[in-house]
């Protein structure tokens, strides 16, 4: 078995519209999503239930605020208790650098095999494929993430990384990549992948895990997972590396529970995981297991440039459930691999940018109908919708220009045509001689409304406007009577 | 400068000025007032809800409750710790059983491959459990360390009935977890599981297949 | 959080915010929304100087123009009467964006003082006039869907129904996915057309299986949405907005 063998299926943000259509048009990837997703939202909708969810939202947010609030405090505790248990840790202004920090730890210990736990933030990096250039091989051992290897492709969701896959898909892949018998049943590929990966485990030479919560206090990095596969991957090999976004820091151990509650049952609808993992420091002299080094990397990656702006900061609150993703109407029809970026959906949409720059990412700010859905199941309040009209603004370079690429899809067409409205808007005398000329404003929307017929009829001016309709009213009112 | 000190500066220098940090209310979590009697049968119907097999013993006999679950699942070899006395008096217990008893107070480097192929079960204790999540709760130890309620295709955890609290906030507070945490503290609630495959869910992936919990009574469960 | 609303007694006048949706395309819900108000003994004012709320510029990211757009209409409601919009659209971009728009500047306490006197028609007829309606209708399958903002910038998921729900020969039938967006979005519509296509078609498709011969919304951009892919597909479901229904089948 090798996972190298094949190119990685490449999605790219500029590309939005062409892998919307592509999407679209796929059947089996409409369903798949549409399944899943309304599966996902009744759960969380029934794990909820017998909550106060508005008062446990707020103290979420809140404690996320807090963390915020103290943030460069917190990473300088987080750091000196994190070094006092015994765990090293290391700093990278971006995703290049972290790789190359993994990557001089793996060479350290001569390191050939690294076992992974998932981690988006490592996907953020790019982390796999520079060990694989480094000659390391970077085994993702999650089930999903495992799937989503060996087929060559990148996660589709955040949580569910091979939710775009359905089980005769995996069955194939299980055949294809790893040789086992064909078969349907989950239980008996699962079986499988346990077996293929349980040898891995024992001969990795490192562990790479995320971090969902690091908590400054204690020093405690905590994991959130329910397979197994990252206690094994913090515990097993001799060398334990947790990678993750500077902004993952909380100030106190109290405040880990309210946020885990939030984070599983929004994430998955589930009451608890079945681990929850924090891990204090490496093996103590006397004690049995465990890795001998743990390494946390803190990754800024343009996450300390969103923290300048008071309204951007929200964005940082994330605490990565998916809820947004799993809760909106154009991630449940176009799927996570249509946004091209390593968080897709909304959370994506407000967060890559900052990452790659709103020129590479243009698409994804408009790509919401701003139907707030992604706001209302948000366990930390993050306001969404308001992110994505921000990054619209900064987009057509009417922000306060705090985001790379700013102002680079404006178009002179599309300014000159808001202007224009701008002032009829304005002029409410000439607006009502305009608007009673039927037609006369289509020139002014966007050249792209013709694909408004495409699909629907297209709208027709009243003969009348309702200013005219009104003034006919109340003459008639006057007179004793309507119509 | 060092990547840390330009981050940290970037933080510290925030161009929107220092923010205000706010008070939170932690009751949302706590304070749920729930008799023993509900505890237990929150803590029971949770965990079985995820798979976690529930076995009512007493502190006299629950020697017997594990030889009998031994037996029923078929155990041949049953790794376990040496002092605490969980280990201990199930070592006691179990001296002429058929069971095998495989020591851990040993560094996995030199048994790894022999845990991960040969062990059937790990017996761990607990310090204690969640009523609200079903959630069991190990400080994993030298005498037993973490990869034995991980590694074996069954766990069997030892948990006395009133170490179970209601919230997870009032386990950390209780016991005042922030004064020193251990190398690893870990909640565990239910046998490994994953829902990849198409949002079928399936048990025992990369941890063990199945957990049972020997719920010690202080006396003859009613 | 929300804040809890207190709605006011029934007072004497209103002013009326048509929208220029309505006002260019679906006049007649603009003067029914206003018939029912008058019913209910209340006086509308319809402030002549009005255009649009602003919205399609905010949205679109062209905040100067918003504001500038918006800022047009903070004087046409100079007595402290309600001011009532028969959409929760242009509704809460008056209540909710109004006061953003304008923090710290020499506007925002003008803008605050129109943001809490807005109303959505459905809020304002359920909460305020606590309107009591008679259908004089025949027995009809109705579907409603309730516009994404008013539903949760303006949390007005219920005033609609309540209002179908008094409407005795009226059954209101349950969409599947009721709480999903249609696909209009504004410019979304046009700048993903066809991520807006696969969405309003879903809707459609759930109205017809739920049973519906006729829906109604209290958006005129959702209703000229769905409204147009049943046409366009030559669906025998037609549509309308609240205010006509209501109109229609009580007077």
């Amino acid at each position: 078995m090798s996972v190298q063998s094949e190119p990685v299926q490449t999605f790219t943000p500029g590309e939005f519209h062409r892998q919307a259509h592509d999407a679209l048009g796929n059947p089996q990837i409409r369903s798949n999503f549409r399944k899943a997703m309304d599966g996902l939202m009744a759960k969380r909708r029934d794990v909820f239930s017998d909550w106060d969810l508005e008062v446990l939202r707020d103290l979420g947010a809140n404690i996320r605020m807090r963390a915020l609030a103290k943030l460069p405090d917190l990473l300088e505790q987080l750091e000196a208790n994190c070094q006092a248990n015994g765990i090293r840790v290391h700093w990278a202004e971006d995703g290049d650098e972290a790789c190359r920090i993994v990557g001089e730890i793996c060479e350290a210990r001569g390191a050939k095999a690294v076992i992974k736990g998932k981690s988006m933030v490592s996907e953020e990096m790019h982390l796999n494929e520079h060990l694989e250039a480094a000659g390391i091989e970077a085994l993702e051992s999650d089930l999903g993430e495992y799937l989503v290897q060996l087929n060559r492709q990148t996660p589709s969701h955040i949580i569910m990384p091979a939710i775009h896959l359905n089980t005769d898909e995996i069955a194939d892949i299980m055949h294809d990549k790893t040789g086992i018998e064909r078969t349907r049943d989950a239980d008996a590929m699962t079986a499988a992948a346990r077996l293929q990966l349980r040898k891995r485990f024992m001969n990795a030479d490192v562990g790479v895990s995320g971090v969902n919560f690091a908590v400054a206090e204690t020093g405690t990095l905590c994991l959130v997972e329910n397979e197994g596969n990252g206690r094994m991957t913090t515990t097993v090999p001799p060398v334990h590396i947790a990678v993750t976004g500077i902004e993952k820091v909380v100030e106190h151990l109290r405040d880990v529970p309210p946020l885990y509650a939030l984070l599983t049952r929004s994430a998955t609808g589930q009451h608890v995981t079945t681990y929850f993992n924090m891990i204090g420091s490496p093996r103590k002299p006397g004690e049995h297991d465990g890795p001998e080094e743990v390494h946390l990397v803190l990754v800024d990656n343009g996450r300390s440039r969103i923290y300048q702006d008071d309204e951007l900061l929200d964005t940082l609150r994330c605490i990565r459930c998916g809820a947004c993703m799993n809760h909106c109407p154009v991630y449940t029809r176009v799927g996570g691999h249509t946004y091209g970026t390593t968080y897709p959906g909304p959370i994506g949409s407000i967060l890559m940018p900052h990452i790659m720059g709103l020129e590479a990412t243009k698409d994804l700010p408009t790509a919401s109908s701003l139907c707030g859905a992604c706001g209302e199941v948000c366990p930390v309040k993050i306001p969404i919708p308001d992110l994505l009209v921000r990054l619209r603004k900064e987009s057509v370079g009417e922000g306060r220009g705090n985001v790379a690429g700013a102002g680079t899809k404006r178009s002179k067409k599309e300014a000159a045509a808001w202007k224009a409205f701008q002032w009829l808007a304005t002029h409410p005398f000439v607006w009502r001689v305009g608007t009673s000329v039927a037609g006369k404003l289509r020139a002014l929307t966007p050249s792209r409304l013709g694909v408004w017929t495409d699909y629907r009829t297209a709208p027709k001016p009243a003969g009348t406007t309702l200013h005219a309709l009104v003034k006919r009213h109340q003459a008639n009112k006057t007179h004793g009577e309507d119509r | 400068m060092s990547a840390r000190d330009a981050i940290l500066k970037r933080l510290k220098e925030r161009s929107d000025g220092p923010l205000s940090v706010p008070e939170s209310d932690f009751s949302v979590v706590t304070h749920r007032g729930w008799s023993r009697e509900e505890r237990l049968e929150r803590f029971e119907r949770l965990i079985s809800s995820v798979h976690g097999e529930v076995v009512h013993t007493t502190s006299a006999e629950w020697t017997l409750a594990l030889a009998e679950v031994l037996q029923r699942k078929k155990i041949r070899r049953l790794a376990l710790g040496r002092d605490h006395p969980v280990a201990a008096e199930a070592r006691e217990a179990l001296g002429d059983a058929e069971v095998e008893l495989v020591d851990v107070d040993r560094d996995i480097e030199s048994w790894q491959r022999e845990q991960f192929e040969t062990v059937d079960a790990g017996l761990t204790s607990t310090r204690g459990a969640i009523a609200e999540t079903g959630s069991l709760w190990l400080w994993p130890t030298a005498d037993e360390p973490r990869q034995i309620s991980l590694v074996p295709s069954m766990h069997i955890a030892v948990l006395d009935a009133e170490r179970i609290e209601d919230t997870f906030f009032d386990v950390i507070e209780n016991n005042a977890w922030a004064g020193g945490m251990p190398t690893n503290a870990l909640l565990i609630s239910g046998p490994s599981k994953t829902a990849d495959i198409e949002q079928t869910l399936v048990y025992g992936v990369h941890g063990p297949r199945e957990l049972v919990v020997l719920l010690r009574h202080p006396r003859e469960p009613t | 959080m929300t804040p809890v609303k207190c709605y006011p007694s029934k007072p004497e006048k209103v002013y009326f915010f048509g929208t220029c949706l309505i006002d260019m395309f679906y006049p007649e819900a603009g003067l029914d929304a206003i018939r029912l108000l008058e019913r209910e003994g209340i006086e509308v004012i319809f402030p002549e100087d009005q255009t649009c709320c602003g919205q399609p510029a905010h949205t679109s990211g062209y905040q100067s123009q918003c504001r500038a757009v918006a800022l047009a209409q903070l004087d046409l409601f100079p007595d402290p009467w309600p001011i009532v919009v028969p959409s929760g659209s242009c509704g809460g971009m008056m209540s909710t964006h109004y006061p953003h728009l304008f923090a710290g500047t020499e506007h925002e306490a003008r803008a605050k003082d129109v943001a809490g006197r807005v109303f959505e028609l459905t809020e304002f007829l359920v909460h305020v006039c606590h309107l009591k309606l008679d259908d004089r209708g025949e027995p009809q399958k109705l579907a409603m869907h309730t516009s994404c903002s008013a539903r949760r910038e303006m949390g007005l998921a219920e005033t609609g129904p309540a209002l179908l729900a008094q409407l005795g020969q009226v059954e209101l039938v349950e969409q599947a996915r009721t709480a999903e967006c249609c696909g209009f979005g504004g410019t979304f519509a046009v700048r993903h057309p066809e991520v807006s296509a696969a969405m309003v078609e879903d809707k459609t498709q759930a109205i017809e299986a739920a049973g519906a011969e006729h829906f109604v919304t209290s958006d005129c951009g959702c209703l000229m949405n769905i409204a147009g892919r049943f046409d366009h597909r030559k669906a025998s479901v037609k549509g309308e907005h609240i205010a006509s229904y209501l109109w229609r089948r009580t007077s």
